[in-house]
C-alpha cells in the first residue's frame, strides 16, 4: 500500500531542533561536568539527590548527636556501677570522650562516622559495626523477603481486584485488604503464632539458632511466620495502590486505543497498564519498605529476633550509646538510599520524570 | 458487495433509552464518510460498534459480507488489520512512557503482522509529514499535531483498508487541525475514511458524503454538497445555521 507523501516537515522545524540539541555534537571533545548534565537530565537528577541524600544523612547525624547529648546524664556513667569512685568516673569519661568539649566531641563523631567507625559498645566492648551487621542478617532478610512476598501478593490481587471489581471476588479482595491495613502488625504475628506454631504445630514460635545462617534450615523456618506478618500486612496496603493506580490505568485513552488496535486485553494491560500503573506505586513501595524496615522491631520482638530493632531496644535500657547511635545511624542511611533508589527507579520508568530532571528533585 | 454494512442496529446502556435507534448504513470502497451530530447523538457509540469494542443490542454489522463477531479473536484479527482507528485526544490516546517506534508498531505486534517493523513504522511516519529518527522519542516531546500525526501513522502502519477517525481533529488549534485535515484527506484518496465529527466545515472539507445523527438516528445521509446545499431535515438546517461564520 502506499500513502500520500506530500507533507513538508516544516511545521516541525523547531521541535526537530530540540531534538537535534540532544544529539552529542561529533566535533566536541572534551565536555564539562554542567554541559553533560543538561544533556543527560537523569545524571543531573542522580547528582542533585545524591547532593541530598548526603546532606539529609549530614542532618540526622547532626540530630542524633544532638539528642544522644540532651539525654541526662553522663554516658561514662553507663559504664560504671552506682560505686563508682571519682576517679573511676574521670577515668570513664576520658575513654568515652564526654569530658571534651561538644565541637571537639562533634567533630570526632561525624570524623568516625565518615569512616563508618561506629566505636565500640559500652557493654560487650565489641565493635558496634560488626555487631549492627550480625544483626543485619536477621534484620535485612526479615525485611526484604516480606516486601518481596508481599509484592508477590499485592501486584497479581490488586490488578484482579481492580479488572474484576465488578465481580464478588473483585469486592471481596478489596473487604479484606481493608480489614489487613486496619490489624495492627503485632496483632497478625500472634494470630499466626497462635494457628501456626500453638494449634497446628508446625513452626516455631519463635527464636533463632545461635549459629545463625550456617544453620540455613533452622534460620530459614525460623523466618517463615515473622517474614509471613510482614508480607500479610504490607500486602494489604499496597494492593490498595495497585488497585487505584490499575483503576486508572483500565480509565486510560491509550488502553482503550490499544484495544481498538488490535492488542488483546490482557496484552494491552501488561503492555501499558504495568509501567504506568508502576510509578505512583512505587513512591509507596519506598515509603512501605522503609516503614517495615524501621518496623522491624516489633516483629522482632514478637518472634524474639536477635535483629536490629532487638538490639536497639536493649542498647537503650542499658544506655549503651554507641550501639544506639550506631543503629540509629545506619536505620537513617537505609531509609535514605531506600528512598533514593526509589526516586530514581520512578525516573528510569517515567521518560516525562526523567526529562524534568534538572527539576526540582 | 460493500465495505461495511451496518443494518437496522440498535444499542442501548440499560433498558431505558436508545442511544442508537434503527441504524443502517453502507460503506463502499474508497467512500469518505462523516458522521456528524452533536453531543449525546450517537456517533461514537456507533464508532465503538464499528470497532467491535461493544456489541449492537439488536441488528447486525458485516464486513466484506462476513457478520462482525467481536468474540472471535481469529475475526477480529483479520477485521483490526483492515480497520484502524483514530481517537480524538492526542495527549492522552498515546502511552506516555513509550517511545514513538513502541507506540507505531503496537498493531504490528498485536496484529502479527510480518515483517521489518522499525522500516514499517518509518515509512508510516514519513508518510504523515513526521521524521524518521523520533522513534526513540516519547509522547510529551511532541506538539498536539505532531502527537496526532504520530496517532494517524499508528492507525495506518499496518496498511488498513478503512481508517475511522473519532473527533481526530477537535482537540488541536485552528492551524494545526487544517494541516492534519490535509493529511486525512490525501489519506482518504488511498483508504476508506469514516470521520466523526460535530464540526460541519470540517467535514465538508474531508468527506464526500455525510450521515447526520440526531439522538441515535439517521435522520439525513447523501453527498456533501448536496446535503449542504440543500438541508431537508430540520436538524440538520439547525447544525448549519449553527455553524459560526466570520461577519462580513
Amino acid at each position: 500500500m502506499r500513502w500520500g507523501s506530500g507533507f513538508t516537515a516544516s511545521g516541525l522545524a523547531a521541535g526537530m531542533r530540540k531534538h537535534h540539541e540532544l544529539v552529542w555534537p561529533a566535533s566536541s571533545k572534551t565536555v564539562t561536568l554542567p554541559q553533560l548534565t543538561r544533556r543527560l537530565p537523569i545524571l543531573a537528577y542522580t547528582l542533585r539527590r545524591l547532593v541530598i541524600l548526603i546532606a539529609s544523612l549530614l542532618i540526622a547525624a547532626i540530630v542524633l548527636f544532638v539528642l544522644l547529648r540532651l539525654l541526662p546524664g553522663d554516658p561514662a556513667n553507663a559504664l560504671l556501677g552506682v560505686g563508682a569512685t571519682e576517679a573511676q568516673i574521670a577515668a570513664a569519661r576520658s575513654q568515652v570522650g564526654s569530658d571534651q568539649p561538644l565541637y571537639t566531641q562533634f567533630v570526632s563523631f561525624i570524623g568516625n562516622l565518615a569512616r563508618f567507625d561506629l566505636g565500640t559498645s559500652f557493654v560487650s566492648r565489641a565493635s558496634v559495626a560488626g555487631e549492627i551487621g550480625n544483626r543485619m542478617s536477621v534484620t535485612l532478610p526479615l525485611t526484604f523477603l516480606g516486601f518481596l512476598l508481599a509484592l508477590a501478593l499485592a501486584i497479581p490481587l490488586g490488578i484482579i481486584a481492580a479488572v474484576r471489581s465488578d465481580r464478588w471476588y473483585g469486592g471481596l479482595i478489596s473487604v479484606v485488604s481493608q480489614l489487613g491495613i486496619a490489624i495492627p502488625v503485632f496483632w497478625v504475628g500472634i494470630l499466626l503464632v497462635t494457628l501456626f506454631a500453638i494449634n497446628l504445630r508446625l513452626l516455631p514460635s519463635g527464636g533463632f539458632p545461635l549459629r545463625g545462617w550456617t544453620n540455613f534450615g533452622e534460620a530459614a523456618v525460623a523466618m517463615i511466620l515473622p517474614v509471613l506478618t510482614i508480607a500479610l500486612v504490607m500486602a494489604a496496603s499496597v494492593l490498595r495502590y495497585v488497585r487505584a493506580a490499575t483503576l486508572d490505568v483500565l480509565g486510560s485513552d491509550y488502553l482503550r486505543t490499544a484495544r481498538a488496535l488490535g492488542s488483546s486485553f490482557p496484552q494491552a494491560l501488561i503492555r501499558h497498564g504495568l509501567r504506568n500503573g508502576a510509578v505512583p506505586v512505587i513512591s509507596i513501595l519506598g515509603i512501605e519498605l522503609a516503614s517495615t524496615f524501621l518496623g522491624a522491631v516489633v516483629i522482632e520482638r514478637v518472634f524474639s529476633l536477635p535483629g536490629l530493632g532487638s538490639m536497639l531496644l536493649l542498647a537503650i535500657q542499658q544506655r549503651d550509646y554507641p550501639n544506639v547511635q550506631g543503629v540509629l545511624f545506619v536505620s537513617t542511611l537505609l531509609v535514605l538510599l531506600i528512598g533514593f533508589a526509589a526516586d530514581l527507579l520512578q525516573r528510569f520508568i517515567d521518560p516525562r520524570l526523567r526529562d524534568r530532571g534538572a527539576g526540582t528533585p | 458487495m460493500s465495505l461495511l454494512s451496518v443494518q437496522d442496529v440498535t444499542f442501548s446502556y440499560n433498558a431505558s433509552k436508545r442511544v442508537l435507534d434503527g441504524v443502517s448504513l453502507t460503506i463502499e470502497p474508497g467512500d469518505s464518510i462523516g458522521l456528524v451530530g452533536e453531543s449525546g447523538s450517537g456517533k461514537t457509540t456507533l464508532l465503538r460498534l464499528l470497532l467491535g469494542l461493544t456489541r449492537p443490542s439488536s441488528g447486525s454489522i458485516t464486513f466484506n459480507g462476513t457478520p462482525l463477531d467481536p468474540r472471535s479473536a481469529r475475526f477480529m484479527r483479520d477485521y483490526r488489520r483492515q480497520v484502524q482507528v483514530v481517537f480524538q485526544d492526542p495527549y492522552s490516546s498515546l502511552d506516555p512512557r513509550q517511545a514513538v517506534l513502541s507506540i507505531v508498531s503496537e498493531p504490528l505486534r498485536a496484529l502479527r503482522i510480518p515483517g521489518d517493523h522499525r522500516q514499517m513504522v518509518s515509512d508510516a511516519l514519513a508518510s504523515v509529514g513526521l521524521e524518521r529518527n523520533i522513534l526513540g522519542r516519547y509522547p510529551h516531546e511532541f506538539s498536539g499535531g505532531q502527537r496526532q500525526r504520530i496517532a494517524i501513522a499508528r492507525a495506518i502502519v499496518a496498511g488498513p483498508s478503512l481508517l475511522l477517525a473519532d473527533e481526530a481533529v477537535s482537540a488541536l488549534d485552528l492551524s494545526t487541525r487544517i494541516r492534519i485535515v490535509d493529511l486525512l484527506k490525501s489519506l482518504s484518496e488511498q483508504m476508506t475514511l469514516v470521520f466523526v465529527s460535530h464540526d460541519l466545515g470540517v467535514v465538508a472539507a474531508l468527506c464526500q458524503k455525510i450521515v447526520i445523527l440526531e439522538k441515535g438516528r439517521i435522520v439525513e445521509a447523501g453527498a456533501t454538497a448536496s446535503i449542504l446545499a440543500n438541508p431537508q431535515h430540520p436538524y440538520t438546517q439547525r447544525l448549519l445555521s449553527s455553524v459560526p461564520r466570520m461577519p462580513a
